[in-house]
């Protein structure tokens, strides 16, 4: 894989085609967990996973997979690859484990890995498939975590509550209250904050999309509008 | 009728069941490799809430060795049977822990713990699992509020009447949020059927570690 390949592949995944904010795909999970950055951020993680390891296991075998029923083979895969993690966080990670709760089995739903494995792994070769999977995750990872820091600083004041829940007790002072003596905004971490919350992302992403044009044009044209703008979700 | 599309559909069926098959050896493979720590992790965390609300003073048993099995009983709100926990201090019977399921919640069943002193006063609560809205009815979870303290002591020399355990808005004793009243309602209600309950049984919960006939339990 030629470097030029990888940066695109990673810059397309985590920024210019991110899930969260450009295609709008996987809102389900996006919108109930984002409200803390431990939810969000573990969540990603796990989503970020399942998409790396579905990208390197749907590669090999795509030559082998007849195409009438090559989605309720890749969904088999990503749901045995889910319940994995889902294990394994049971086992080594029970209190994130409680908080995220349904929300692990239903990556398996969420629409942005069955959507990467059917438009880049199920056509490209392993490292590259395992990679945009990563991109892609990671993309909605940091939206996830973005997200879920805004929701609790304002519904909270505070960031990183929870934390002892995946790294252990040790963890239990890294809790960073942000604003003291703060008696929350409920708002914000029930789900209308979520979308509040990612219909601000997305108009920032947007709004710096547009700048970058403005500029390339050298400031001379008009602003044009917003490609992409009103893009539909496909599906949760 | 040509056979083609027979044997086509066998091979796409062969090959589904191939996938099948590989993906359910994955699953084995994981599940007999995590499933002891997760009892382990189960075990763990339920270990944790008792402590929480076990005074240490009052006992020097193991108490999660010392265990009774409680068939499924209407007054615990359970549908299975539950353990319960004695706690002992030389021998001699200082708390229960009784699993208690509030069926009312705002949003299903609420599982708790709840720990019982020899003198049938309540020596704390806590929640094991709940779904209700989180913001508005998780203040039942220790973890958020400190809200199920309000148990800690409780009994029924201090709260003579029946109507004073009930939420406030409803006239008792117990205060409640702003927000949600039928979480609280749905809590104080099975915590004082569980009272109710251990001053029913209490020699049967003390007694050695034989289960709890059904014919005790239903009186």
């Amino acid at each position: 894989m030629k470097t030029q390949q990888f940066k695109e592949i990673l810059h397309n995944g985590v920024w210019k085609q991110n899930a969260g904010v450009v295609q709008l795909l996987g809102l389900c999970p996006l919108l109930a967990v984002s409200n803390s950055v431990v939810n969000g951020i573990s969540l990603g993680l796990a989503t970020a996973f399942v998409m790396a390891m579905s990208g390197a296991a749907i590669a090999p075998i795509r030559s082998y997979v007849p195409n009438e029923i090559r989605i309720p083979v890749f969904i088999l895969i990503i749901a045995v690859l889910v319940t994995v993690v889902q294990y394994a966080m049971n086992a080594y990670m029970y209190g994130l484990y409680v908080v995220l709760g349904i929300f692990i089995p239903l990556i398996v739903t969420n629409c942005i890995v069955l959507a990467r494995v059917e438009a880049f792994a199920s056509k490209n070769p392993v490292l590259p498939s395992t990679l945009d999977g990563l991109a892609m995750g990671l993309g909605l990872a940091a939206v996830l975590g973005v997200l879920g820091g805004m929701r609790e600083i304002i519904g909270r004041g505070t960031l990183l509550s929870g934390i002892d829940l995946a790294l252990g007790d040790a963890a239990k002072n890294w809790v960073i209250h942000v604003i003291p003596d703060y008696q929350g905004f409920l708002l914000a971490i029930l789900p209308p904050g979520a979308f509040i919350g990612l219909g601000l992302l997305i108009a920032g992403k947007n709004w710096l999309k547009l700048r970058e044009e403005h500029k390339a044009r050298g400031n001379s044209a008009n602003v044009a509008p917003v490609e992409g703008g009103c893009a539909v979700s496909h599906g949760n | 009728m040509s056979t083609a599309p027979v044997k086509a559909s066998l091979q796409t069926g062969l090959n589904l069941l191939v996938f099948a098959v590989l993906g359910t050896i994955v699953l084995t493979f994981t599940f007999n490799l995590t499933r002891d720590r997760i009892i382990k992790s189960v075990e763990d965390e339920k270990l944790k809430l008792i402590m929480q609300i076990v005074p240490p003073a009052l006992f020097d048993n193991d108490i999660i060795k010392d265990t009774l099995i409680i068939p499924a009983s209407k007054q615990l709100g359970t549908d299975r049977p539950a353990t319960a926990y004695r706690a002992r201090l030389q021998g001699k019977p200082s708390v229960v822990v009784l699993e208690t399921v509030a069926p009312d919640g705002y949003s299903g069943k609420i599982e708790m713990i709840v720990a019982i002193r020899e003198d049938a006063a309540l020596a704390g609560v806590r929640v094991v699992r709940h779904k209700e809205t989180p913001g508005l009815g998780d203040y039942i979870e220790f973890a958020k509020n400190r809200w199920i303290s309000l148990f800690d002591g409780a009994s029924h020399a201090r709260y003579k009447e029946e109507g004073d355990w009930k939420v406030r808005k409803d006239g008792g004793q117990f205060d409640y949020m702003a927000g949600a009243t039928i979480t609280p309602r749905a809590v104080v209600k099975a915590v004082h059927k569980t009272l109710h309950y251990y001053e029913e049984n209490r020699d049967q919960l003390f007694a050695a570690a034989k289960p709890l006939s059904q014919q005790e339990s239903k009186q």
